[in-house]
């Protein structure tokens, strides 16, 4: 097991110098003075200079990757142009946003993807699993950004029901623990604050989730399907288990070993996603930096939010294949 | 198909499948399996659902000019804000309303359907033949230009979702012909997977052998001899990243980075009413609708393909 987690993590490797060096390509290959193009468009000679010589643009390209991945490895993902602030540090401001935002999407997903998924399973066929899985169908088929906005109008202009956007009424003060707004109101006893962090993330949560939920419940359905055949569970049902019992302690255990992947997969969907949703309900976290930051043609934000979310991307993958080989030992980790 | 040289060796080992298919209108029960598994979409109703609103779409995205009521771009002073007609206050004039400039929206829907159509079947179609040669030559030749093109969609499938699309765009510059290239690229690797994986599992059997053994050259192999069997699966792939491609083409220009003003684009429509949404909140509605209802389709027909053409998925 350990062997087989250390070769992943030696795949990892390649993968992430090729991102990087996609990343640091772009920018170069970009039409125009990267220089510039880093500085933007008001500034100076000298400033100017003073970034050729910092990044060593002026060298070769082999040299100037060299130093980029340098810069890299001691987590130096360079300056804002706009703020001047570390990027590294404002991406670890607004990452916890993000997080918790995926987090509860990917909550929200799994939960109704897999109950709406076994009840189709169980009751193939019937009214029930026909409209679950035209919603499905729907679902993936759905522009998120125009179902954010759909929700705001309903939920917030017409009830009035839910806040419109942000992540926490102006009138509630949160100690900052871990930055997760909901964990932090947990542990600080803040209760008001905490029904207002929880009202605030329930439309743009429940707008990232619906791609999510609608690809998890349909592979819960197809995996149930297939284990509700074999003999196992006919055994089962003949030595007079309840449905119940058979399907929660036999069928789910060997069916969620397909949606657990799928699940993994779907993080890939809700970091890219966050981008749309955090946009439309001004969520602030790390992808509407980077919306704010290419509207803004900032490219040491773009540059370094994108290789900061592939990564992230990337170690959560490796995470689902190895949770994947503990949780189904008939896979061979050869 | 093109044509094959007369009286080359190579013919007596291809054509078989040509031969069968010719005959397979006499015997119900002796239909070439390509036939008989599109026979099994026709009996899926949700397919045939997904293949009337993809004629739907087409027939409105080609005749474009012909059922518009009115010019997409023309703005009007008077007719602003313009409620569509199931609104006490709506007129038949402008049946889905106006938006902000007074521009009719059933015009601009009928027209954004062109758009999207065109950028569906451009980009998926950049992904198909790159995707199709990368995974074709990576399968056939193996080894080391394998493991090389193999990486290389690995790094593509590594950035999550839309955000390579969005980053290739914001470096290129936003516009439709940007965001086309963007979202071909990556698709790629969804072609080049597909075609990689048949390729490796056709090449191990007799009729390649043979082809090669009388000399075929590799081109003609892959491409006339090995292609054409893995054609289900592509075809699959295809009618689902139309789907798709519609759908990031619409966040896309939904984020100011594909279709630009006043260009008739279903996100960009959506995008430039989000101010609207306390006074008119049916110029944001209906644009979503009409995404909804192409993508569904695309993934309806995509989804009953899938079933008829995919026999391990079959029930």
């Amino acid at each position: 097991m350990l062997a087989y987690v250390i070769r992943r993590i030696f795949i990892l490797i390649p993968t992430l110098l090729g991102m990087s060096l996609i990343v640091f390509l772009m920018l170069h290959f970009t039409p125009g003075d990267p220089a510039e193009l880093l500085m933007g468009e008001r500034a100076t000679d000298e400033a100017l200079a003073q970034i050729r010589e910092h990044l060593g643009l002026n060298e070769p390209i082999h040299v100037q990757y060299g130093m980029f991945l340098k810069r890299l490895a001691k987590g130096d993902l360079g300056e804002t142009i706009w703020t001047r602030q570390k990027v590294w540090t404002e991406v670890k401001q607004r990452f916890p946003a993000t997080i918790e935002l995926a987090l509860v999407a990917l909550f929200i997903s799994c939960f109704f993807g897999i109950v709406f998924g076994i009840i189709s399973a169980t009751k193939q066929y019937s009214i029930f699993d026909y409209i679950s899985m035209v919603g499905a169908l729907a679902g993936v088929s759905m522009p998120i950004f125009w179902l954010g906005l759909v929700f705001m109008l309903i939920f917030s202009i017409n009830l009035g029901w839910l806040p419109i956007s942000g992540r926490l009424g102006i009138e509630y003060d949160i100690e900052t623990i871990t930055n997760f707004y909901i964990v932090d109101a947990l542990l600080t006893r803040n209760w008001p604050a905490l029904k207002d962090a929880l009202w605030h993330i329930i439309m743009p949560a429940v707008t990232l989730s619906t791609i999510p939920m609608a690809i998890v419940a349909r592979m819960t359905r197809s995996a149930m399907l297939e284990v509700l055949r074999q003999d196992y569970i006919k055994t089962a049902k003949a030595k007079g288990l309840s449905q119940f019992m058979v399907i929660f302690k036999h069928a789910l255990r060997n069916a969620l070993i397909p949606v657990v992947t799928t699940i993994g997969l779907q993080f890939g969907v809700l970091l890219g996603g966050a981008i749309l949703t955090e946009t439309i309900f001004a969520w602030p976290g790390v992808g509407k930096w980077m919306y704010d930051a290419v509207m803004q043609r900032d490219y040491m934000v773009i540059q370094g939010g994108t290789l900061f979310i592939a990564a992230i991307f990337i170690v959560i993958n490796l995470c689902v294949d190895v949770l994947y080989a503990v949780i189904n030992p008939r896979i061979s980790v050869q | 198909m093109p044509s094959s040289t007369p009286g080359s060796a190579f013919n007596d080992v291809i054509p078989l499948q040509r031969m069968k298919t010719k005959k397979a209108h006499k015997d119900p029960h002796d239909r070439h399996p390509f036939v008989e598994q599109l026979s099994q979409m026709w009996r899926n109703k949700t397919a045939i659902a997904g293949l009337i609103i993809i004629t739907i779409f087409v027939l409105t995205a080609i005749i474009a000019p012909l059922i518009s009521p009115h010019d997409p771009l023309e703005t009007s002073l008077y007719d602003q804000l313009r409620p569509p007609v199931w609104y006490d206050d709506g007129t038949w004039k402008n049946i889905l309303g106006t938006d902000d400039l007074g521009r009719d929206i059933l015009s601009r829907i009928i027209w954004g359907a062109r758009v999207s159509l065109i950028v569906a079947v451009v980009s998926v179609s950049l992904a198909f033949v790159f995707g199709t040669l990368l995974g074709a030559v990576s399968g056939y030749y193996k080894g080391k230009v394998d493991n090389l093109i193999m990486r290389i969609m690995d790094i593509i499938l590594a950035f999550p979702y839309i955000l390579l699309a969005i980053v290739v765009v914001a470096y290129l510059g936003p516009s439709l012909r940007n965001a086309m290239i963007a979202i071909g690229i990556t698709y790629i690797p969804r072609f080049a997977r597909i075609v990689r994986g048949s390729v490796l599992e056709e090449c191990e059997k007799d009729y390649v052998t043979a082809a090669r053994a009388i000399g075929a050259r590799d081109f003609r192999i892959i491409f006339i001899a090995i292609i054409p069997n893995c054609l289900g699966p592509l075809i699959v792939q295809t009618t689902l990243s139309f789907a798709s491609a519609i759908l990031d083409a619409a966040a896309l220009s939904f984020l100011g980075l594909g279709a630009q003003p006043p260009t008739p684009e279903w996100g960009a429509m959506i995008a430039s009413s989000r101010s609207l949404i306390l006074r008119a909140s049916w110029v944001m509605t209906i644009p979503g609708i009409a995404i909804l209802f192409a993508v569904l389709g695309f993934n309806l027909l995509g989804d009953g393909l899938r079933d008829a053409l995919d026999p391990r998925l079959r029930d």
